[in-house]
């Protein structure tokens, strides 16, 4: 059967692409729950939030507060589901056991760590780019650096994708993944300057946000939009990539080993 | 020039704290052999697999598959290696033919259709190929899973349990299929607790218990070594019989154990002499559970 026929020839990248292509397909079946829900969700957020505060807030001096509110709305809900997607992923496989098929093939780790993170960001801007979408009718949004604006999301996306896949790793049931989320992603999320300015907070709140990666990924991400943030662009960028390096390191040394997954 | 082994396992063992899972073993699984790895539940088998396929890492020693190290030159070694795991494990985001398709492209084959609906057929899996995991019965998953190790069409497949849970027509077809494997060049390697399965199907067997080889040989030599023919006799006058060394058995029927059909001879001219009077008679084949059990208690 072998010898008889001629075989294709196999190619390594084939096996990445694959690899990516199902971490896609999996959410973009289930794209109602995976995608149409965290865009309602933020729509609401944006609903209630710019009721009761846009008359009365205003941010860098003349920007409505809802305004202001719609790229952290954005950023937010594309960091977290960055997040969910590989996380969910990789504990789902482990528990359900059909990890073995991602296992088994010849796909080295980094392909293993660039289709797992890659399809993160693919559903972060998907998700990112309906909640910009669903938000467009209800304000006046400028754009003024596109590029800044892409750069942060797929940086932020990377980040937490790759934070996914320590968290679907490590964790070994559904409770302790939860735990992660909500000690961890949530808060740092939540005090990252998603809903405020930092200026408007004390001094000392303003410091401890400045330890925070995710305000760095918010406020370089809010720079695109209006041209004006709490920090300098250069130094959120700065920031936020060598975070992304670091998590890429660590995550890559993980899978390296087989921690978890390679008994 | 020495053709490689299919499989080498050079003192590999695999321990889990105190627990010697694996505990040097070591074996050669040659090209084309159609090898049984028994043993009972707990002896290393699915370990052992796991630490082929490099979903294990064995706390010391070596496996190459088609020469190709499991660790080193893990991409060439796992091209080389289909597995059907043990568990019946499957993605439930999927359909059959995707899963395939999905499967073949891990493995380097973006196109893979023609090969995928052959496997397909040969397991009566066509009917089913665009239904969703989830609907599919535990032996059609499990018919999926044998698929899934063969979408890469590798040299060396490794079954663990492939028959567990599998109604007997299916399994007939399973073995038909893999015989055919078999035929066709591919090295099998199989896990089971169907004896007279391994008996059937085996060229070469190792028996594995508490994680150490305690038996490797070919099937033949085993049966040989390891288990008796025997003859049971009802008698006119049992007690004869007993005192020839006949052991008693349920219903009044009297066995004895032989090593050639000569032996048989013998004994049946001293019945006769005796007057034991033989009312029925049935000769027992050697057969592998018998080996299995003495081997087991043995080792
Ligand atoms: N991840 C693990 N951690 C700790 N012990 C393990 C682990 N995996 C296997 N073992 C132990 O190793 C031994 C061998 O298990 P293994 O699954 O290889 O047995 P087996 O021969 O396949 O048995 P069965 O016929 O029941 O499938 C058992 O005692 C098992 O409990
Ligand atoms: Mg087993």
């Amino acid at each position: 059967m072998l010898e008889e026929r001629a075989t294709p020839r196999a190619s390594g990248w084939v096996g990445f692409r694959t690899l990516l292509y199902k971490e896609v397909l999996r959410f973009w079946k289930v794209s109602f729950q995976t995608v149409g829900a965290p865009v309602l969700n933020a729509l609401l957020f944006l609903l209630i939030f710019s009721h009761v505060l846009d008359r009365h807030v205003t941010v860098y001096g003349d920007i409505a507060y809802t305004t202001f509110l719609v790229p952290g709305l954005v950023m937010m809900s594309l960091l977290q589901n960055a997040f969910a997607n590989s996380s969910s992923s990789l504990i789902q496989s482990k528990i359900t056991g059909n990890i073995i098929f991602v296992l088994l093939p010849p796909i080295s780790y980094r392909e293993f760590y660039a289709a797992y993170v890659l399809a993160s960001v693919v559903r972060g801007l998907f998700v990112g780019l309906g909640v910009l979408l669903v938000s467009l009718p209800f304000i006046e949004l400028p754009m003024v650096y596109p590029w800044w604006v892409l750069a942060f999301a797929v940086l932020g996306g990377a980040i937490l994708g790759s934070m996914g896949v320590i968290a679907g790793i490590w964790a070994e049931k559904f409770d302790q993944l939860s735990a992660f989320q909500n000690f961890l992603i949530m808060p740092l999320t939540m005090l990252s300057g998603v809903f405020y300015s930092i200026h408007s907070l004390p001094p000392l709140w303003q410091d401890v946000s400045h330890v925070n990666p995710f305000f760095f990924m918010i406020d370089g991400f809010r720079y695109g939009f209006f041209g004006q943030s709490d920090v300098s662009p250069w130094l959120s960028l700065g920031v936020v990539s060598v975070c992304f390096v670091l998590l890429a390191v660590l995550t890559l040394a993980m899978l390296a080993r087989g921690y978890k997954l390679r008994g | 020039m020495s053709i490689p082994a299919a499989i080498r396992i050079q003192s590999v063992s695999k321990h889990y704290g105190a627990l010697k899972a694996l505990h040097e073993v070591s074996l050669d699984v040659m090209p084309g052999e159609f090898f049984g790895l028994l043993g009972p539940n707990g002896a290393g088998k699915t370990t052992l697999i796991s630490a082929m396929a490099g979903l294990v890492r064995p706390t010391s020693g070596s496996i190459a598959i088609m020469g190709h190290d499991v660790g080193s030159d893990y991409r060439n070694a796992r091209r080389q290696l289909g597995v059907v795991p043990q568990e019946l494990v499957f993605d439930p985001f999927f359909s059959v033919r995707e899963l395939l398709r999905i499967q073949s492209g891990y493995f380097g084959f973006a196109r893979n259709d023609d090969w995928i609906d052959e496997i397909l057929g040969h397991l009566d899996l066509l009917p089913k190929a665009d239904a969703n995991m989830r609907a599919l019965s535990g032996g059609m998953k499990r018919r999926v899973l044998v698929a899934q190790a063969l979408v890469h069409r590798p040299p060396v497949i490794v079954l663990d349990e492939p028959t567990a849970g599998v109604d007997v027509e299916l399994r007939h077809g399973l073995w038909q299929f893999i015989r055919k494997l078999n035929r066709d060049g591919h090295t099998i390697v199989l896990t089971t607790h169907y004896l007279e399965e391994a008996q059937a199907l085996c060229g070469r067997i190792a028996m594995l218990k508490n994680g150490q080889v305690v038996a490797l040989d070919s099937t033949e030599a085993l049966l040989r070594r390891f288990a008796t023919h025997s003859l049971r006799v009802r008698l006119g006058l049992p007690e004869v019989g007993l005192a020839l060394g006949g052991v008693a058995e349920e219903g009044g029927w009297l066995a004895f154990g032989f090593e050639t059909y000569a032996d048989v001879e013998v004994l049946l001219k001293r019945l006769r002499e005796a007057g034991a009077g033989i009312e029925e008679m049935t000769l027992g084949e050697p057969d592998l559970e018998q080996v299995f059990i003495e081997v087991m208690h043995h080792a």
